[in-house]
């Protein structure tokens, strides 16, 4: 059985113009041990599915799904004390603004013990000594005397890690990593990416990394799912998702990285022209059909799941049409 | 493993910052020692509480033993003035330099007290408004508009009139009524850190609400509490003096200030140091604490806004 199952998951926005459809029936599963990874851009509901997950939605938001359940408890049916006994316990978020998501008026010594401590009856030494040898893990060197220290007086790189050090303070099973590197300069994504990715396997936990970035993704998913418009339009193993992309949105995302060494000096990136369409109102056919080259009249209508290959979901019914082309 | 190893030797993480971290207590002191305006007004606060507190000890007369064969002494300075009382006397014989010690007392309990009621009530209300929102927020703002909408002196003047009026009345009627610019401070305040990360992280962490409430937003809005507080105590104890000036605050023979500018207005014609000694005196406690209110903003202001 997965660690985590959901299925039809739904999160609706009332809005003064009616309701917004943030998130459209998606489904996903992670094993134990297993990284997957939500891709998307802005606005596409990756975010809201994170916080869906944890029961932390804004008080607009509403949440529905035909199954939600993690490690055999069914959270649609679960309380909120029982919820909160979950929470950072055995699901742990880590967030995108390392900046801001430090308390300022606590030294970080105080907020990893408090973060074990509201779980745990340990002792106030146990909790610290638990801390100091999850900063080491971290790659936080003098790890002593930043207990003591302020999140002002940390960099953005080290307060991702405080941040990973506090989510891992009780070993949860599932990780949900929205955004972890995106606020961070290059040179220190690649680390903590490795550093999430080696941890995740050291402690046999699961995550789920949500990115807005492919080249991120790619290095450390063992599933990818990819969302637009609220929903999964292409899903499957990795590999055969960044080798073999067959979703045209998924195939536009891919177009826009460039690779040092065969994107050539000079040549246009890809770009895929418009925007997100407007998710207020029912929704019917495929989102992504005004943004499509491939779109014909047929893609209004609605659009079932194939399954080109094991382990490869897509969203689409123009495959033989791209399949011709390549 | 090797991996982590090899990111813990990375310039980024090698290099900590030498210097040994300065705390924000030290840091805040530095910055209040530089704050001229903190200075002056914490130094006469300082001064003014000091002499409230050792009354008992440096008062020269009992503050009320009256002596008819002296009273309306004039000051020292004056020329029938007399080292034996150095503030005069009122109209009553009593020492004057003993009452305005004791009076500073009543005044400091006053403002202490109310603002200690006051404070509660108002973070209390404004705290669940500003991070519940929605209907709670609707019903306590309402509360608080129709807070706004009483005339504090028309309202302290009513429950003196049918509850008589005393030193204890004061200090609750005071405190039930001026806890509305809490309210509203801690509200917006409260909202603002609603909103922020580590409010979201910590509920990640599976806080419970009253844990957030108290423990994280709370010490956040701290500064902005203690700035209202100063500014309602000098609010509180010139109310106290309005009062007492009217007959409804602190009855007699208790030594208010507000009382003694009372007592004293029939002869400011004649003796004008009657009501001049304790106006000045309530002139300077609310400077101060005004100063040192307006210095705290100042001085606590910048850094924790990171």
């Amino acid at each position: 059985m997965a660690l985590l199952e959901v299925d039809d998951l739904v999160v609706d926005i009332a809005t003064p113009n009616g309701t917004l459809h943030a998130v459209r029936k998606i489904s996903f599963s992670v094993e134990r041990g297993e990284t997957l990874a939500i891709v998307g851009e802005s606005g596409s509901g990756k975010s809201l599915t994170s916080l869906a997950l944890m029961d932390l939605l804004p008080r607009r938001a509403v949440r529905s799904a035909a199954r939600l359940r993690f490690d055999g408890i069914d959270l649609l049916g679960i309380r909120e004390p029982q919820m909160r006994k979950l929470r950072g316990n055995r699901m742990a978020m880590i967030f995108q603004e390392p900046m801001t998501s430090l308390n300022p008026a606590y030294t970080i010594g105080n907020q990893l013990i408090e973060a074990l401590r509201c779980h745990e009856a340990v002792s106030e030494a146990a909790a610290r000594d638990r801390a100091l040898q999850l900063l080491d893990k971290v790659g936080i060197t003098n790890a002593a005397s930043r207990l003591r220290q302020y999140p002002h007086q940390l960099s953005g790189g080290l307060r991702q890690r405080v941040m990973i050090a506090m989510a891992l303070m009780c070993s949860p099973d599932l990780i949900i990593a929205d955004e972890p590197t995106t606020a961070l300069d290059v040179t220190i994504q690649a680390q903590i990416l490795r550093l999430l990715a080696d941890l995740k396997s050291e402690f046999g936990m699961a995550m789920i990394l949500i990115s807005h970035d492919l080249g991120v993704v790619a290095r450390v998913a063992d599933k990818v799912a990819v969302l637009y418009a609220g929903d999964v339009v292409e899903s499957g193993a990795a590999r055969p998702v960044f080798k073999a992309p067959l979703h045209p949105y998924t195939r536009g995302l891919l177009s826009c990285i460039p690779i040092p060494g065969r994107t050539a000096p000079g040549a246009p990136l890809g770009a895929i022209p418009g925007q997100l369409p407007n998710l207020i109102g029912p929704q019917h056919g495929c989102a992504f059909r005004a943004r499509c080259a491939f779109a014909m009249a047929e893609c209004e209508a609605e659009i079932p799941l194939v399954h080109p290959e094991p382990q490869h979901d897509v969203r689409c019914i123009r495959l033989p049409a791209l399949e011709a082309m390549a | 493993m090797t991996d982590i190893s090899a990111i813990a030797k990375s310039a980024e993480v090698v290099a900590p910052t030498d210097a040994p971290p300065r705390s924000p207590a030290a840091a805040f002191m530095r910055r209040s020692l530089r704050h001229s305006g903190l200075m002056i007004g914490g130094i006469m606060l300082l001064v003014i509480v000091v002499l409230a507190l050792a009354a008992p000890l440096i008062a020269p007369h009992d503050p009320y033993a009256q002596d008819l064969a002296r009273r309306m002494r004039p000051p020292v300075w004056h020329l029938k003035g007399s080292w034996d009382h150095i503030l005069g006397t009122d109209k009553l014989g009593r020492d004057y330099l003993s009452r305005l010690l004791y009076g500073a007392r009543i005044s400091l309990m006053i403002g202490t007290l109310t603002v200690l009621i006051s404070g509660t009530i108002g973070t209390l209300l404004g705290v669940c408004a500003g991070y519940f929102g929605g209907k709670i927020d609707a019903v306590l703002s309402y509360v608080v508009t129709t807070r706004l909408a009483l005339p504090v002196v028309l309202v302290a003047l009513a429950s003196a009139a049918i509850v008589g009026s005393s030193l204890n009345g004061v200090i609750v009627v005071l405190g039930l009524l001026l806890w509305d610019r809490f309210a509203v401070v801690t509200r917006s305040a409260t909202q603002q850190i609603a909103q922020s990360d580590y409010v979201a992280a910590a509920r990640a962490i599976g806080c419970s609400t009253p844990r957030i409430l108290f423990s994280e937003i709370l010490p956040n809005i701290l500064n902005a509490l203690i700035v209202v507080a100063t500014l309602e105590m000098a609010h509180a104890i010139l109310l106290e003096a309005a009062l007492s000036f009217l007959g409804l605050g602190v009855q007699p023979p208790l030594p208010s200030w507000g009382l003694m500018i009372a007592e004293g207005k029939q002869y400011m014609f004649f003796s004008a140091w009657v009501i001049g000694i304790p106006a000045t005196a309530l002139v300077l406690l609310v400077l101060a604490i005004n100063l040192v209110g307006d210095g705290l903003r100042d001085v606590t202001a910048p850094e924790n806004r990171n």
